[in-house]
């Protein structure tokens, strides 16, 4: 099933249609880019065409709350640029099941349509399978969730909007070790997840960089739950803070049991503690636990302000960093779009990496040299069962 | 002091996840590898009858009990009875609970999503006791309690009431039991309902102590469970308990002094090491068949 979502609201229910598959052999470039390239330049740029751009999101199995966000943020973007002047998006999102298979043919569909460039796809994991085809075909990719080391390293094509977890954390060390003047820490991780594993080589490298001592480091499995005894061990070094990269289903019991043997010293966590099931399961414990995001939902930058407004109005429902980053990712594409005032893949690439101190929801955003993100992360801590930003 | 008492108490859970185990294992010489399923679906049962049902932890814990115990008629007459006359019966009961295992997972993930879950907070009295300075919560003391006690209750009702003859006959001889006029079908039944339902009280005691249920918490102790029962001796319940002490206590004693890595291979190795001196496990005896 395709949806098509045109100059429709995108909030309202969108309108099935077939698509019509576009069947001839494009060789790499568009069958239409004599319609996509247009006259002037930013905000006077005209093209008459559509440009065509595929979403892949994971709007069902496991990462289907993650694609939801994502899809929301995309079709309010989407409903807002096709408003303006000058260049209309033709934007077809596709769903992958939350399996890197489905994203691999997915990927395939788009490149034979001529796309101008590809969204997505949700999860790290189906991103390294599936780039490569886009960047075989020479189809400029943006991900825009994607934070796992080496997505971009997959060729030229490929660039990201969201920070990786080696942008956030020094951010959250550097402003921690501020705050709390930490001097010696215990690190704990789980050593049988590449996520976290990668989590806790960028702690320690950032830990390194300020100085910060670490008397003891402690590993643990992603499906232990009783983490009484290493944090027994932990204590003993009366440490400063506790740095944990764990996954959210670690996170609820360690940060709850740690309280419970009345370790109150911080806790700082890397992305996989950025989920207000922490505070929702751990109640009173997950009090004073530090959190670095890519995203400040109470930043007071006006594309954020109207961003948040907006989202409110479409879907009665408070966007997350899913939708800001999203909704962020089809604004860049527009930037792109506009600068060369060309939608064809190469100009769209080019422009892509050019990209520098855009005004965006997330912030004053760059892409760098290895098209990855660069813009401020924030780091939250927990408090009154909320996060907010550490000052 | 408290690495000491985190040794107990995680050996109880142990104790008390391997009490169910042993007691299938023990008499009917059965390895029902259903049982963690048991112990994940009661936690979540639980959660959704205080979360949902309003009831009060003392309510829901006999619903879950009973519950459990159904599961455990369900278990024995799905994946087990109606293999019962097959010359490889152990291990064909063995696969089939694994598949039925597979297929409460896959139920629970439908009804209640991939998402950890907890019991509501306040559903069970937070109270802390500092004993020498170590933090020990009510429910760590419930859990060792329930241990002892089931491994008493249980000794007593094996050996010293109708039903636990019964048991017994049926662990000595299957056959011979039927000819003397033992129901060996209803006691097979009645054995794996006391397991299962045993194995739904552990389930929600162990989602409290740990603050999470997760639809994988039973598999992540399942080796551990038959390392306890194999080290402590099969089909003995005191030996349950002893084993599950044993390798908390080592766990505990490895993170301690020589590395949390080293936390498996430590506490397996003792085992290795226990069984290279006594093969019949702590308290096993050993098994005289006669040809």
């Amino acid at each position: 099933m395709r949806t098509k979502l045109s100059t429709v609201a995108a909030a309202a229910a969108a309108v099935v249609v077939l698509a019509s598959c576009s069947s001839d052999d494009g060789e790499g470039g568009s069958a239409a880019s004599g319609e996509l390239a247009g006259e002037g330049t930013g905000d006077s740029c005209s093209i008459e065409g559509e440009v065509p751009i595929g979403a892949v999101l994971s709007l069902t199995g496991a990462a289907a709350s993650y694609g939801e966000s994502q899809q929301r943020g995309l079709e309010l973007a989407l409903e807002q640029l096709n408003e303006k002047e000058g260049v209309t998006y033709d934007l077809t999102i596709e769903d992958d099941q939350t399996d890197p298979r489905q994203g691999i043919t997915l990927f395939d569909e788009f490149v034979s349509q001529d796309v101008s460039l590809i969204i997505g796809p949700t999860l790290s994991n189906a991103a390294v399978q599936s780039d490569p085809i886009a960047q075989e075909a020479g189809v400029p990719v943006l991900g825009i969730s994607n934070t796992a080391a080496g997505v971009t390293e997959i060729g030229d094509y490929i660039h990201r909007n969201s920070l990786t977890e080696s942008a956030v954390i020094p951010q959250t060390i550097a402003k921690a070790t501020e705050e709390y003047g930490l001097e010696n820490v215990v690190v704990m991780y789980s050593n049988d997840d590449a996520f976290t594993e990668s989590g806790y080589e960028a702690f320690a490298a950032a830990l390194e960089e300020e100085g910060v001592e670490v008397s003891e480091t402690i590993t643990f499995s992603k499906s232990d739950t009783d983490f009484r005894a290493l944090l027994t061990q932990a204590q003993q070094s009366e440490p400063d803070a506790l740095i944990v990269s764990a996954l959210i289903e670690a996170a609820i019991p360690l940060v709850t049991q740690a309280r419970e043997l009345g370790i109150d010293v911080p806790i700082i966590g890397g992305n996989g503690f950025n989920n207000p099931r922490l505070m929702a399961d751990a109640g009173e414990a997950a009090e004073g636990v530090v959190v670095g995001a890519a995203w400040n939902s109470s930043s007071d930058n006006p594309e954020n302000q109207a961003f948040l407004e907006d989202f409110q109005a479409a879907y009665d429902a408070q966007p997350d960093q899913f939708a800001a980053q999203a909704y962020t990712g089809l604004m860049l594409v527009d930037q792109a779009v506009r600068a060369n005032c060309s939608a064809d893949r190469e100009s769209i690439k080019e422009a892509l990496g050019e990209l520098e101190n855009i005004p965006t929801v997330l912030g004053e955003f760059s892409i760098d040299e290895n098209r990855d993100a660069v813009h401020p992360a924030v780091v939250q801590v927990v408090q009154d069962g909320q996060f907010a930003v550490l000052e | 002091m408290q690495q000491l008492l985190n040794g107990i108490f995680i050996g109880s859970i142990y104790a008390l996840f391997a009490i169910g185990f042993t007691l299938v294992f023990g008499i009917l010489d059965r390895l029902n590898l259903a049982h963690p399923a048991v112990f994940a679906a009661s936690a979540f049962v639980g959660i959704e009858l205080v979360e949902r049902g309003g009831l009060s932890l003392w309510a829901a814990l006999p619903i879950v009990f009973v519950f459990g115990a159904v599961l455990g008629l369900v278990i024995e007459r799905l994946a087990f009875r109606p293999l019962k006359g097959r010359a490889d019966a152990h291990f064909a009961g063995l696969i089939s609970s694994i598949a039925l295992a597979g297929m409460l997972i896959a139920l629970l993930q439908w009804r209640y999503g991939p998402d950890t879950r907890r019991f509501p907070a306040g559903s069970f009295p937070d109270t802390r006791f500092d004993v020498a300075g170590a933090q020990v919560t009510l429910v760590q003391v419930v859990i060792l309690a329930v241990s002892l006690a089931l491994m008493v209750g249980l000794t007593y009702m094996v050996t010293r009431t109708r039903l636990g003859r019964g048991m017994r006959a049926v662990a000595e001889n299957p056959t011979a039991a039927r000819v003397l006029g033992v129901n060996v079908d209803r006691i097979t039944a009645v054995t794996f309902a006391i397991s299962s339902a045993l194995g739904a009280v552990a389930g929600v005691l162990f989602a409290i102590n740990v603050n999470t249920a997760q639809l994988g918490m039973g598999s992540a102790i399942e080796l551990k469970g038959l390392a306890v029962i194999i080290v402590g001796g099969m089909g003995s319940l005191p030996g349950a308990l002893i084993g599950g002490l044993a390798l908390g206590l080592a766990e505990v004693f490895a993170v301690q002094y020589i590395g949390s890595s080293w936390r498996d291979v430590i506490a397996f190795g003792l085992l290795f090491v226990i069984l290279l001196l006594r093969p019949q496990g702590l308290l096993g005896a050993r098994k005289v068949r006669e040809v």
